[in-house]
């Protein structure tokens, strides 16, 4: 069958060219996606960690997650000690300690509820459980809570801002 | 039932259950074209880049554009031309191209009715081609709406208001169409659809239909000639390419036709990124204030010549005038009686006297359209849009007097 | 047969471009009336005569009691009362002097302490003879020549601010505009810019309190003054230029003062304002320049595209 189309070689130059142009607005088209400014600034949260009480769980918001902030009572931290997982994840502010993460169930993304008579969190959606230092202690969940980027200062903790507590919480696979 | 057979490669495959080979040669390879013609045939492929800008750039500013009276304004001037990266350029290239289009649009125009393009069987890419300017001019007034300016607020209020034909009164069809009694949230939701969906989907429409009205009558030439497509396209596919009066579309035509896309895309990105106040209008960069009109209000220019029309004459006269101006180009290919099928300058006198003044007319009421309807310039108006509306009128006698060349 | 393309290509151009004139540089200059800058001489106020002397400015400035309205923030002297009282008291909150100096002209700074509604051009807002004075009152002198003492005060406050080309966008915009403009894009309102609050209440707590500025303002100068965050889109820089430097030529009768900048000092004003309303205009000219060269080649390819495919035709 007779090809009609012999473009020849400046025809694929030009063909070329055309290209790099398509992909030159593809990466314009690309940007246009990326998570506005106004978005990446509101990705950082301070929280006052002088306001919370013991065994009060509270829910707070960073870039719209849930998350959950619980300050542990000594009876808690007792029952944590010899459980290096638990300690792992605890972090110390001044004298008082906390256990802070994102709300999200690990398993498929649901906010477990805490049960403050338990001590603990439950998983609506498949029954996941989660103890006091958001461990999991019943399956699907694959891991504990995720913990966010934080980084103490004073008595205040930054959402968004990699600390040093942080960094080693996640380089020795405490969270993700 | 059609017999298939075991495919001989993806092509094969396709062609079977496709036909793609016989829709490239009647589209493409075998969609023959006069071999005289100018450049000034590329302004359809042109047409087409255009709308392609305007389409993409579109929907880049669609999702981030919030269609209410109270973020319209600020997603269009602050999340887009601020935040968003290269919002500004979407932005840009979106209200150039929908005004450049209209330029591009006005030269397809002229020089259809120049070379007579729109008779001999090619009645109907005319009358799509006009179907497409009304389309066109719908989609840029219901997108001038969306930033919700001063501009679109007074515009969308003057242009509403056309609707109640004067002294009929009807303004229970204007608040109808507004969905309110001025211009506000229901009329911006109304509009915005219009914009995003229904027009752009009758302009698709519509560019198919054009394109099939002149797949049959094939496009015309620089000079009027009957060319025997079956006759010289033997020549072209026996080896005489030089001796036969047509070209494939594809590459022949095409290669030319993306040589003056490239030189129209350097015009238009100069626009684009130096010169493009023309096309986004500094008035419309104040928020809509319902209380208080801007000190000039004027169409953007493409609308101009025919909001001439209306200015000078009283309300009534002035809508009949108006309407009439909207309509009259659609009957082009009826009123020329002319038995000639060539370039204006060759028609005879009256004829090329016809054409130049109208273009030149139309400028005159296009520039008297913006400037304040003030003194001289009142005058100058009232006298070009009675010489339009008198032009149009002639135009049947002075063409059936005309003689074959 | 000659190729007529070259004819027909002028045809076309002279035609739009035609059309573009009118419509374009020659409506507008129809509608709109051409000023002429000044370039920020005011030259209607009378030359400074005397030398000032900055230690001598500084005990004036105390003594003829400037700072009972006035803050200093810069010579360690606060607002005697928050902005919001203050614009209740006198239509709008006086400003801070620290960087005055380096702001407005001295010339204009002269006649401002002599005769405030006469510099700021607003005399046609207060009638003496009806009682309405402007509400800053003019320095009738303390004894001493009236001209050194202005001219010495002067001094401080040149003294006292940064040196003119330390001056940066925002404070001259803040100094000389912002406390009647607000600027929503950068945040700006006319009590300060805007905090970002954790709570609802605390945001909208402030926001109250720029309306009830606002609502000072509004009735002092007869209307609320406009937002400009994107002024440097809807009116042209030569406008806003020009317009600073004397609103009456452009609006007459308009309760804007002239705020009485250098010209360094507009410009800054100017830049502000493109910060604000043409944010990405460096990467506009940077982008435009990359996309330009590109559609040049592109149109090259095309053009040696067509030549090779229709070498054939002829
Ligand atoms: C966006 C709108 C339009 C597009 C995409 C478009 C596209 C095209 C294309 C690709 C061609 C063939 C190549 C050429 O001769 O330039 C063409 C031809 C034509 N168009 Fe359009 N067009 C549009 C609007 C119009 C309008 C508003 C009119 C006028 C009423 C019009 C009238 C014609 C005529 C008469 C021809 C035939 C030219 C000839 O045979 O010599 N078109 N159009
Ligand atoms: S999402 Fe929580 S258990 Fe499945």
């Amino acid at each position: 069958m007779e090809n009609n189309s012999r473009r020849g070689f400046m025809g694929k130059a030009f063909g070329a060219v055309a290209a790099v142009g398509a992909v030159g607005s593809l990466v314009a088209m690309k940007k246009s996606w990326d998570p506005l400014p106004s978005v990446k600034a509101a990705g950082f949260t301070t929280l006052d960690m002088t306001t919370y009480q013991e065994g009060v769980m509270v829910t707070e918001k960073w870039r719209g997650k849930p998350i959950f902030v619980l300050k542990k009572s000594a009876e808690v931290m007792e029952n944590e000690k010899g459980n290096p997982a638990a300690e792992a994840r605890n972090i110390k502010i001044g004298d008082d300690n906390f256990m802070v993460a994102i709300g999200l169930c690990t398993h498929l993304g649901c906010i477990p509820a805490f049960r403050p008579a338990e001590n603990d969190f439950l998983c609506a959606c498949h029954g996941g459980m989660f103890d006091a230092s958001g461990l999991v202690t019943k399956v699907p969940p694959p891991r504990g809570f995720d913990i966010p980027p934080f980084k103490i200062d004073g008595t205040n903790l930054i959402l968004g801002e990699v600390g040093p507590e942080w960094q080693s919480m996640k380089d020795n696979g405490v969270t993700l | 039932m059609a017999h298939f057979t075991k495919a001989t490669g993806v092509k094969d495959w396709l062609n079977q259950r496709l036909a793609v080979e016989t829709v490239e040669k009647v589209m493409m390879s075998e969609y023959w074209i006069p071999k005289n013609i100018n450049f000034l045939w590329a302004m359809g492929m042109v047409l087409v880049v255009t709308f392609v800008l305007l389409l993409v750039s579109g929907i880049f500013l669609l999702m981030y554009y919030v269609p209410t009276v109270d973020e319209a304004f600020y997603s269009v001037n602050y999340t887009i031309m601020r935040e968003v990266d290269f919002g500004w350029l979407w932005r840009h290239v979106h209200g150039v191209a929908a005004s450049v289009v209209f330029l591009v649009i006005y030269i397809h125009m002229f020089t259809g009715i120049y070379y007579g393009s729109y008779k001999k069987g090619r009645e109907m890419i005319w009358i799509s081609g006009m179907l497409l300017f009304v389309a066109f001019s719908a989609e840029a007034f219901s997108g001038y709406m969306l930033p919700w300016g001063q501009m679109s607020y007074w515009a969308g209020m003057v242009i509403t208001n056309l609707f109640a034909g004067g002294s009929l009164h009807a303004d229970g069809l204007v608040e109808w169409i507004r969905g309110d009694y001025v211009p506000a949230q229901a009329f911006l939701g109304r509009f915005f659809m219009l914009h995003v969906l229904l027009l752009p989907l009758a302009i698709v429409g519509l560019i198919g239909l054009h394109f099939a009205a002149l797949r049959i009558p094939h496009v015309n030439n620089q000079d009027g000639e009957e060319i025997d497509f079956d006759v010289e396209s033997k020549k072209y596919l026996d080896g005489n390419k030089a001796e036969s009066k047509v070209m494939r579309f594809a590459n022949d035509f095409m290669s030319k036709d993306m040589m003056v896309v490239g030189i129209f895309l350097i015009f238009f990105f100069y626009l684009v990124f130096w010169n493009y106040s023309f096309a986004l209008d500094p008035v419309n960069f104040d928020p809509a204030d319902g209380l208080k009109t801007p000190a000039h209000i004027y169409p953007e220019w493409y609308f101009l010549w025919s909001y001439e029309i209306l200015r000078p004459f009283n309300i009534d006269l002035g809508l009949v005038l108006f309407g009439f101006a909207q309509v009259i180009f659609v009957f082009l290919p009826f009123l020329d009686r002319s038995p000639n099928t060539c370039p204006a300058n060759r028609r005879g006198t009256m004829f090329k006297v016809w054409f130049w003044l109208m273009l030149s007319n139309m400028i005159v009421l296009t520039a008297m359209g913006k400037l304040p309807p003030e003194g001289i310039f009142s005058t100058i108006g009232l006298v070009a849009a009675i010489l339009f509306v008198v032009q149009w009128l002639a135009l049947p006698f002075i063409t059936s007097r005309e003689k074959k060349v | 047969m000659k190729n007529k393309e070259p004819i027909i290509l002028i045809v076309v151009i002279f035609f739009s471009l035609v059309t573009y004139y009118l419509v374009e540089p020659f409506a507008h200059g129809v509608m709109h009336k051409h000023v002429d800058s000044e370039n920020f001489q005011y030259n209607d106020l009378p030359a400074l005569t005397k030398t000032g002397n900055v230690a001598n400015g500084q005990e004036l400035i105390i003594n003829a009691g400037c700072v009972g309205c006035h803050s200093m923030e810069k010579a360690g002297m606060p607002a005697p009362m928050d902005p919001v009282m203050a614009a209740q008291s006198y239509g709008v909150n006086p400003p801070d002097l620290s960087e005055a100096g380096a702001v407005y002209d001295a010339k204009f700074l002269a006649e401002l302490i002599k005769n405030p509604a006469h510099a700021l051009k607003v005399e046609h807002k207060f009638d003496e003879s009806k009682g309405e004075m402007h509400p800053m009152v003019p320095f009738y002198g303390m004894g001493g020549d009236i001209d050194q003492e202005v001219a010495d005060m002067v001094a401080y406050l040149q003294d006292l601010a940064v040196s003119p080309d330390e001056v940066t966008p925002a404070m001259a915009f803040e100094n000389a505009c912002g406390r009647c403009h607000a600027v929503g894009y950068e945040n700006w309102t006319q009590i300060g810019t805007k905090p970002s609050f954790k709570h609802e209440k605390d945001s909208l707590a402030f926001d109250i309190k720029v309306m009830e500025y606002e609502e000072s303002l509004t009735k002092y100068m007869g209307k609320l003054p406009p937002d400009l965050s994107i002024y440097i889109r809807s009116r042209s820089e030569d406008f806003l230029r020009t317009f600073i430097e004397n609103p009456q030529n452009h609006l007459a009768g308009t309760a804007m003062p002239r705020v009485g900048v250098t010209a360094d000092a507009a410009d800054k004003v100017l830049e502000y304002m493109k910060d604000s309303g043409d944010t990405k205009r460096h990467e506009r000219e940077e982008i435009g320049k990359m996309v330009m060269i590109y559609i040049v080649i592109f149109a090259i390819f095309a053009f040696l595209w067509k030549k090779q495919v229709w070498r054939d035709l002829h």
